[in-house]
């Protein structure tokens, strides 16, 4: 690892003043950040550890919504009495990731913030344009079994590893933010991650030094709420396919659907598509079919992960089942 | 830096990578908690800060400062053994033994999560888990154990979590199915 000067934030505003130049990070839970700078994929210069600023509390808002603290943990998010009654589907995410030693560790703002598992972005002796911009791709005709065929570029086909983005995308979560100049500003999720492009370090719109303060969740959408993931053990691993899914039946028809995916793509992904193949339709086989097309008509898969496309379609069809079924 | 590990002060001048783990390991004398993979990957680490399990090598110790931390040591001693320790070693949950103290203090950790009601991904109901050994599995999938003694370890931590008396960690009985029924 290398070495780095470190600051404890006291509040939020003086956090902000304390990232003072490129190399400078937050530190919270750090359960992913000190895993790649022992790795020497993170090579911070300094460190701002917020850890203990008053971010940790969820507060029920007038709308019937929820304000989240970055700084509330998985495990506390998970198993909040707020969020089992009224948005189940986060709860499940957040359940099926990482272990319980890193749920208590892992907070809200850094899992928005996760970066890849690809091979080669933590291994420095490969090339990697996430690590570096421009040194080129090892995973395209390497070992890729785990990476994205959606939104993927030439550049970097690496996979958002996370489950809790997975579900915020189905809830349309808000990012809440602070600038170092003392802005605040609100994001949508679904306006949050960039794809890779040719500037695959570049990860979400975060300016340098912009700190999460908040993830602010809508009051609760209507319908039955599922939270699917496919993965190589029972527990404790990364997502090949996960569906977020919340979908309200009435009168016989799909009258609203919020369909969000992980393990497919480049980030947390969502396509209105395959919600507008759904909605109006009623629950059949045919309509779930249509709907799969939808999401993987632009799926390009990379030799040892084309079996995530049809995977994908099954996994996609039983969660619309369950989501539906009586 | 100043810490707070078993109910002992310690004071230690650190470089500032140390981790939790390096901390107890190689500066305090504290070499029960062990290092396996220092990834967060296998638990063998595993410590209580404020009550709750973590990871000892994926956090900084100078993070730790105002922290209660509790390491196997803190838990009990050879002459008075924490009752999971005496369970460990009643029921044979071990081979090798390196994972042994992090699976405790994991163990320790997790019923304290059962008693608070939190559920686990195998819950079927969020609200109201119940507790049975698929859920001590999943909530412990956090520990490997390489010489594979989980089913001994599912059984201590099982006895522990029914002798606890909290209704939260009473073990769901799954009554076998008749022969011939």
């Amino acid at each position: 690892m290398k070495t780095f000067t470190y600051e404890k934030a006291t509040t939020v505003d003086e956090a902000v003043r304390d990232i003072d130049r490129a190399g400078a990070k937050f530190i919270a839970g750090g359960t992913n950040l000190l895993d790649l700078m022992k790795l020497q994929v993170e090579t911070p210069d300094k460190l701002v550890d917020i850890s203990r600023l008053p971010l940790g509390e969820i507060e029920e808002r007038e709308d019937g919504g929820l304000t989240i603290g970055a700084l509330v943990p998985n495990a506390d998010l998970a198993a909040d009495p707020r969020v089992i009654a009224k948005y189940p589907v986060l709860s499940r995410a957040l359940l099926a990731g990482a272990s319980g030693q890193l749920r208590n560790k892992a907070t809200t703002g850094g899992n928005l913030l996760q970066r890849t598992r690809c091979y080669y972005f933590y291994d420095t002796a490969m090339p990697c344009n996430k690590r570096e911009p421009g040194a080129g791709c090892s995973a395209i005709g390497g070992f890729n079994r785990i990476l994205a065929v959606l939104g993927t570029s030439e550049n970097c086909i690496a996979t958002h590893p996370g489950d809790m983005p997975v579900a915020m995308r189905a809830l349309d979560a808000t990012i809440v933010t602070l600038k170092a100049d003392g802005d605040k500003r609100r994001i949508s999720i679904h306006d949050f991650y960039r794809l890779p492009g040719d500037r695959p370090d570049l990860e979400t719109v975060l300016e340098p030094g912009e700190l999460i303060t908040h993830v602010e969740l809508p009051a609760p959408p209507e319908g039955r709420q599922v939270y699917r993931k496919v993965r190589d053990r029972a527990s404790y691993a990364f997502a090949l396919v996960s569906v977020a899914g919340v979908v309200k039946v009435a009168d016989g028809k799909i009258a609203s659907a919020a369909l969000a995916f992980g393990g497919l793509g480049s980030m947390p992904w969502r396509d209105g598509a395959v919600e507008a193949a759904l909605v109006g339709q009623a629950p059949s086989d045919a309509a779930f079919a249509a709907a799969a097309d939808a999401l993987l008509a632009d799926a390009k898969g990379y030799g040892s992960n084309d079996f995530k496309i049809p995977l994908a379609r099954r996994v996609l069809i039983a969660t619309l089942r369950e989501l539906t079924g009586e | 830096m100043r810490f707070t590990i078993n109910g002992q002060s310690y004071q230690a001048d650190v470089d500032i990578r140390t981790s939790l783990l390096d901390l107890c390991r190689e500066h305090l004398g504290l070499t029960g908690s062990k290092k396996g993979c220092d990834h967060g990957q296998c638990g063998a680490c595993t410590m209580l800060v404020n009550g709750r399990r973590v990871n000892g090598c994926l956090t900084l110790a100078v993070m730790h400062q105002d922290d209660e931390i509790v390491t196997i040591e803190g838990l009990g001693s050879p002459e008075s053994l924490h009752p999971m320790q005496a369970a460990f070693v009643r029921h044979d949950g071990y081979q090798c033994g390196y994972c042994t103290p992090g699976q405790i203090c994991s163990a320790v950790g997790m019923l304290d999560e059962v008693k608070k009601g939190w559920p686990s991904h195998v819950s079927d109901d969020l609200s109201d888990p119940t507790f049975d050994d698929g859920e001590i599995s999943e909530r412990m999938s956090g520990n490997l154990c390489r010489c594979s003694a989980y089913p001994n370890i599912v059984d201590a931590i099982r006895e522990v979590a029914a002798a606890s008396g909290d209704a939260k960690t009473a073990p769901t009985s799954r009554e076998p199915a008749e022969a011939g029924a």
